[in-house]
């Protein structure tokens, strides 16, 4: 049983008793945890890459230093940003793989819009770091193309927005040739950029691409949310036969954590535990974690012990882990930036409620942004998106 | 035309023997390859470079493969028109019977590390690259057997072991993906090249423009063919584009006109544009052709032309035809030999039809594979990681 969980190193923690449902009358839940705990065996070792014990961010908005673990410099890894840990996923995958290449807008000299192509161009010539031309579409194409030959093409998509230009090419042809062709060709590009709403950036650069692509078969998406999955998942995803979408944060890119020194990978189809819980599963990804996060601080002082997971795998979903919170919680509440209709959110309660109805004590509460084109003034870019306020109060809804 | 004679004693007695032997399936006629010098119907025209000689070489052998393979397409072709009105074939079936030579002509100057993409009107250009005749069947009719296991259909022909990349429905789409191949050609540094077929109707999209860009920008191998039989489905290429000069569309690319129904001529353009794109960066090939069924088989083909000019190019400028006709002027085999040739060819499609017919079609759960390639474990079904329904214990 114990090999199922998350978290299979230390087994204690994670008891299934039911004492911790709730009655209607009070609020009855367990000792309350210190919220500052940081546990060190986050995800199970499943992954035969050997991954070091993940090191978790406890508090919501990471630029502060008040927290426990990254404090010291005593501990092995080293510390750096997100955008960073992007770059060196992809400089350390490009020099294992001859095959690797990035082309996109700005990559090259420039260094890449948000600096995540800093310096390759440099290190690996004009051929391996592709400046393209404003042409989404072709650009898209050629790296399918590529692929198709057995190039391992890592395409940039300056905003997530920009490639619905490219729609066309990553549905049909990046989706399906896999299938079309009877399994002759595999596709192994990676389609990655910054998405999501960003602060004013107005509405067609904080488009929410995930609900748009996720009914394509044949790929794979995933989000990041650390520093350290961020270049975990960036490289499983260079190192996966199929195609793969990086959905980045605008907002992310300058989170800080300390990362291990050594070569590592994160699962693609895996869901993260970021805290383990007993009330509520709380499901969410990308930024809606640090909301979440923050939401988390504020629940366990009333009182409350969530369980959040970062879902990560955006298609195909970790229904395991998922699954697995939904027995021992009963309550699940989805937090995400995608819009209501249609979005990640709709389809996770859809396949919750299909395979976990049983364990559900109450209805699945999906807290999305609002379906609009998120305005420019910030006062009501705010209320577009899912705030921490709203969380906190989701969870009360849920828990009475 | 100067039709340079091919005079040799020896001629007649190269023509006696192999007509006593017994006819096979094989080239059983003149294979002799001592060369002949013709000429092309056209000069070819040339946009920013020097065309190309109308002066060709080809050899009685090279002559009669090139009937042999356009006749066995063209009767591929007609087969799959009348398994199409049984209703063994659905959906789209395009056909390609008249514009053979270009597939031909386009096989005969490349090697088989060159790559070529087209768009769905692929079935002669699959056969051209080494496809058998059971793979197109079986894949027109959704059989086991076919090249894409019955998933993919007519649009979607691939053959990866002769670098033919397909096979691809949506219109224009398919350029930037061959300028793809072309990039890993250099890339690869593999010194072979990338010919990437549209249609006049394809030629106004923007991907196109877009690709030649990139292509000429990072003097990619790319050899872009606008395969112009003057309709986009309905629409006449006088109504669909400004200017119908498609070799000149690429304008800082060098571009040549070429007779698409004249295999000869076809065969020497994309001779001279390999060693072109390998030097100097992408060229357009305008290859003008015709095409006899309609766009579709859903399409008569007879609303926006009429019949006299469908068999006024089928009299006067049918690829076969020509072929035909230069085979016996130049006494390489007789009359009664080509028309056993298309005997021998129209008992192979058979053949391949009633095997097809055979072939059982593909297992349920054949629905599921290919869906991803096995790369870290993920077989999916449904929502989740590995099974419609997951279950904890």
């Amino acid at each position: 049983m114990a090999a199922i969980f998350q978290g299979v190193g230390a087994a204690a923690p994670l008891s299934s008793s039911p004492s911790n449902s709730f009655d209607s009358n009070k609020s009855v839940f367990s000792p309350p945890r210190s919220f500052s705990v940081v546990r060190s065996d986050g995800i199970v070792n499943l992954n035969p890459k050997g991954r070091s014990a993940q090191r978790l961010i406890s508090n919501a908005v990471a630029t502060k230093a008040d927290s426990p673990a990254a404090s010291s410099s005593s501990k092995p890894g080293h510390e750096l940003l997100l955008f960073e840990a992007l770059q060196e996923g992809l400089e350390e995958e490009m020099e294992r793989d001859p095959r690797v290449c990035v082309m996109g807008e700005d990559v090259g000299h420039y260094g890449g819009s948000y600096k995540v192509t800093k310096g390759l161009a440099k290190r690996f010539g004009d051929l391996r770091v592709l400046d393209t031309p404003i042409a989404e579409n072709s650009f898209t194409g050629m790296g399918i193309g590529a692929a198709m030959t057995g190039l391992r093409p890592v395409i940039e998509g300056m905003n997530m927005g920009f490639l619905l230009l490219a729609f066309n090419q990553i549905s049909n042809n990046c989706g399906m040739l896999h299938y079309t062709s009877g399994g002759q060709f595999t596709i192994p590009v990676v389609i990655r950029g910054p998405g999501g709403v960003g602060r004013q950036l107005g509405a067609e650069h904080s488009q929410r691409l995930e609900s748009y692509f996720q009914s394509i078969p044949g790929i794979q998406m995933v989000a990041c949310s650390t520093p350290y999955n961020a270049k975990g998942l960036m490289k499983a995803a260079i190192r996966s036969e199929n195609p793969v979408i990086l959905f980045e944060h605008v907002l992310l890119y300058n989170l800080k954590e300390r990362i291990p020194d050594e070569d590592y990978i994160c699962n693609l189809e895996e869901a993260e535990m970021v805290r383990p819980g007993e009330h509520v599963t709380i499901l969410t990804y990308s930024r809606m974690r640090y909301h979440v996060m923050q939401a988390a601080k504020t629940l366990v002082n009333k009182g409350y012990d969530p369980e959040v997971i970062d879902i990560r795998s955006l298609k195909p979903f970790d229904l395991h882990t998922i699954g697995n919170s939904v027995k021992k919680t009963h309550r699940v509440l989805i937090v995400e930036e995608c819009m209501r209709t249609g979005g990640i959110g709709a389809s996770l309660t859809a396949a919750i409620t299909e395979n976990f109805n049983d364990y559900l004590d109450a209805p699945i509460m999906c807290l999305s942004s609002q379906d609009v084109p998120t305005p420019y003034a910030g006062t009501l870019e705010e209320v577009t998106v899912v705030q921490p306020a709203q969380i906190v109060t989701a969870v009360e809804q849920l828990c009475q | 035309m100067a039709l340079s004679r091919f005079a040799s004693s020896s001629r007649s007695g190269s023509l006696l023997k192999p007509l006593s032997s017994a006819i096979s399936l094989r080239r059983p006629i003149s294979t002799d390859t001592t060369p002949i010098t013709l000429e092309t119907s056209v000069p070819f025209t040339a946009h920013q470079c020097e065309a190309p000689s109308r002066t060709v070489q080809t050899t009685a052998n090279e002559l009669l493969t090139f009937f042999r393979d356009m006749a066995l397409m063209r009767r591929m072709e007609i087969a799959a028109d009348s398994l199409y009105k049984a209703k063994l074939i659905r959906g789209f079936c395009h056909l390609y019977d008249g514009q053979e030579a270009v597939a031909v002509g386009m096989e005969a100057a490349l090697t088989k590390k060159d790559c070529i993409i087209t768009a769905y009107r692929d079935h002669c250009t699959f056969m051209a690259r080494g496809g058998t005749l059971l793979e197109v069947f079986a894949e027109l009719m959704g059989r086991q057997a076919g090249c894409s296991r019955g998933k993919g259909g007519s649009m979607h022909f691939y053959k990866k072991d002769s670098n033919f990349y397909g096979g691809h429905g949506i219109v224009g789409a398919q350029v930037p993906l061959g300028c793809g191949l072309a990039f890993a050609q250099k890339y690869s540094k593999d010194e072979a090249v990338t010919f990437a077929l549209y249609g006049d109707g394809a030629a106004n999209q923007g991907q196109l423009f877009e690709a030649l860009n990139i292509s000429a920008l990072w003097d990619l191998p790319a050899i872009l063919v606008c395969e112009n039989n003057h309709y986009g489905m309905g629409t006449a290429e006088w109504r669909a584009a400004k200017s119908p000069a498609y070799y000149k569309r690429g304008d800082y690319a060098p571009g040549l006109k070429v007779d698409g129904m004249d295999v000869l001529a076809v065969k020497q353009a994309c001779t001279f544009a390999k060693e072109h794109a390998l030097k100097n960066g992408p060229i357009i090939l305008e290859m003008d052709t015709y095409r006899y069924h309609g766009h579709s088989m859903s399409d008569p083909g007879s609303t926006y032309r009429t019949r006299d000019e469908i068999t006024g190019v089928r009299q006067e400028r049918d690829p076969i035809e020509r072929i035909r006709k230069l085979i016996l002027s130049h006494d390489l085999a007789t009359e009664k030999e080509l028309k056993d040739i298309e005997k021998e060819v129209r008992k192979e499609v058979d053949d391949a039809i009633a095997q097809a017919k055979e072939n059982p079609v593909p297992e349920s759960s054949e629905l599921f594979t290919n869906v991803y390639a096995k790369g870290l474990g993920v077989e999916s079904f449904g929502a989740d990681r590995k099974e419609v329904r997951a279950t904890l214990p």
